[in-house]
């Protein structure tokens, strides 16, 4: 069984994000990028399940510039076998990049996608529902817990109202939540192994994908501050305080 | 003309608070109508919770076996089909609305806006990004249809004052049998206020240090009526279960008072609740960055300052 897992390059998760001057967009410049942590968790359980024998080759996808060499190469030193740069210069949505994806799928057939639940930045929460609506395949997304058997997998799903299990026939894709585990760190050893790893560059238009989007940035601008309030020394000064606000 | 199509969330019998967020959000922009869809196994007492909703025009009951669970992959091509009289399709950003919606749009063939937080106009909105420490204007293609999650956290509910139209649509959709519904496991009972929708919430953190700790909160909760949420940390220490959790990739939530205990304050933490009326923040870390957004701050240790807090809200004032 092969899994392809999409590694997304964003701002690492540490870093306090700054809008440029002129609100055209977020200052990158000077700034450490990362795998999109909930694309790490999902490298790692198909890692873990290639481990357990039950996968054989696991190829890692970035979509966008040739910086994105960085993330893969970290993913093929955490493990992964191979990696593809679909390139771009254009910031994709959701939608072309599940197109793109899904003609990766078509070259590549996988029996699972796995990659986050969301990007930590734009927070779209969108990649894997698309591809696999545009695939016609079940989706598994918040996963917390993944088991698979004879063809299916069973996913716990973190929602709302606690955990949903749901089994899926493979192939389908799976995105993951943040307590599904806890990705490994990297050796030096393997960073120096994975800079023999396969890595194939494929242009964005030779997979015959659109690089159109349907939505404008217009502007961006910081969130609206609260003002700070005061430090109170007892529980008698708060209750009183919140007494006063018809709070209690 | 803009005519909006709502996907209402229930649990079987209920509708869900998050849907009557919805409708407020649709009707901030005035559209020429709000439509609500209940997809379900038997949708006749959750169709009418949903004609009293202020604003709405008509409910469409679409009652199929195979709805009895909220699968997106059975539920997105019924709720694409219905989409195409609509040039608006909306539903909430809780986990129900964010695995249904971005497949609704991709068989539509159309983008998704994820957690709108207000609408300019038909075509212009608002949402966080970063969570939640950058807000974008995004504006949409008026050719296409526009599928969206609205950020409930940012909308007031409908009021139940209508009695709207309802109407029984049958759909040949063909559905996938790829996917099952097991089971819904829930830690959290009926005998505390619902989370996503309470006008007070007392979290805890991971000061709290274990379990049996973290039955303060839920004893300081029960004082004043409020529900109980925590931080990743304590959801990760297993203290309580993920329905608790408050943040980027929990709850986004904006009660009335929000008292958070031991929560040190991490950007993720605080995305999930800055939009709250009023926030309380117990913590001895007098430097922790809850306190930078917390309208009244106590850097005490939490273990003697909430039984006092508990003694003290029980006296009449």
């Amino acid at each position: 069984m092969k899994i392809l897992v999409s590694l997304k390059r964003v701002i690492d998760y540490n870093v306090r994000v700054r809008i440029k001057p002129d609100g055209s967009g977020v200052i990158r410049d000077g700034v450490k990028m990362s795998i999109n942590p909930f694309d790490e968790i999902a490298l790692e359980e198909a890692l873990r399940i290639r481990e357990r024998g039950e996968a054989q080759e696991i190829i890692v996808v970035a979509i966008g510039g040739q910086e994105n060499q960085q993330q893969l190469r970290t993913g093929l030193a955490m493990g992964a076998d191979r990696a593809i740069l679909v390139e771009t210069e254009i910031e994709l949505e959701p939608l072309p990049i599940a197109r793109a994806l899904k003609v990766l799928i078509e070259r590549e057939a996988p029996q699972l996608i796995m990659m986050g639940k969301q990007a930590i930045d734009n927070d779209n929460n969108q990649t894997g529902q698309m591809l696999a609506a545009l695939w016609d395949r079940p989706q598994a997304t918040f996963v917390s817990e993944l088991t698979l058997t004879d063809g299916t997998a069973t996913a716990v799903r973190e929602v709302d109202a606690g955990l949903e299990v749901i089994k899926v026939e493979l192939p389908a894709v799976i995105t993951s939540d943040l307590r599904l585990n806890e990705p490994r760190y990297v050796k030096l050893p393997e960073i120096m192994k994975a800079k023999k790893k396969p890595l194939e560059t494929i242009p964005l238009t030779e997979l015959g994908v659109s690089s159109k989007n349907q939505f404008t940035v217009i502007s961006m601008e910081p969130p609206a501050q609260r003002q700070k309030g005061v430090m109170v020394d007892s529980v008698a000064a708060l209750v009183q305080a919140l007494r006063d606000r018809g709070l209690a | 003309m803009s005519r909006v199509l709502i996907v209402a969330e229930h649990d079987g019998n209920q509708l869900n608070p998050s849907t009557a967020k919805c409708v407020t959000c649709a009707k901030s922009f005035s559209p020429d109508s709000i439509d609500i869809v209940v997809l379900a196994a038997d949708s006749q007492q959750i169709a009418n919770q949903a004609a009293t909703l202020s604003g709405v025009n008509t409910v469409i009951r679409v009652d199929r076996a195979s709805n009895a669970a909220p699968l997106a992959a059975v539920l997105a091509p019924q709720v694409s089909e219905l989409a195409l009289k609509y040039t608006h399709v909306l539903g909430p950003s809780t986990t129900f609305g964010k695995d249904l919606m971005p497949r609704v749009a991709a068989l539509l063939g159309v983008g998704q806006l994820s957690d709108i937080m207000s609408i300019d106009n038909a075509y212009k909105f608002k949402r966080p990004i970063y969570a939640g420490n950058v807000i974008i204007t995004v504006v949409a293609s008026e050719e296409q249809i526009v599928v969206a999650t609205v950020r409930t956290a940012s909308y007031d509910a409908s009021e139940p004052t209508n009695q709207a139209m309802i109407e029984t649509r049958s759909l040949t959709t063909d559905l996938p049998e790829h996917t099952q519904f097991i089971e819904l496991r829930s830690n959290s009972g009926n005998e505390r206020p619902d989370l996503q929708t309470a006008a007070q919430v007392v979290s805890g953190g991971r000061a709290l240090g274990s379990t049996e700790n973290f039955k303060m909160v839920y004893e300081l909760a029960d004082t004043i009526g409020a529900a109980v949420g925590a931080s990743r940390a304590a959801v990760d220490s297993g203290y309580v279960g993920n329905e608790l959790q408050v943040g980027q990739t929990g709850k986004i939530i904006a009660p009335d008072l929000y008292i958070a205990l031991g929560i040190s304050g991490a950007i993720q933490h605080l995305t999930g609740m800055k939009d709250s009326g009023t926030i309380v923040a117990i913590n001895k870390d007098s430097e922790a960055p809850i306190f930078e957004i917390a309208d009244f701050g106590l850097a005490v240790d939490l273990f003697s300052a909430v039984p006092e807090l508990i003694e003290e809200l029980k006296k009449q004032p």
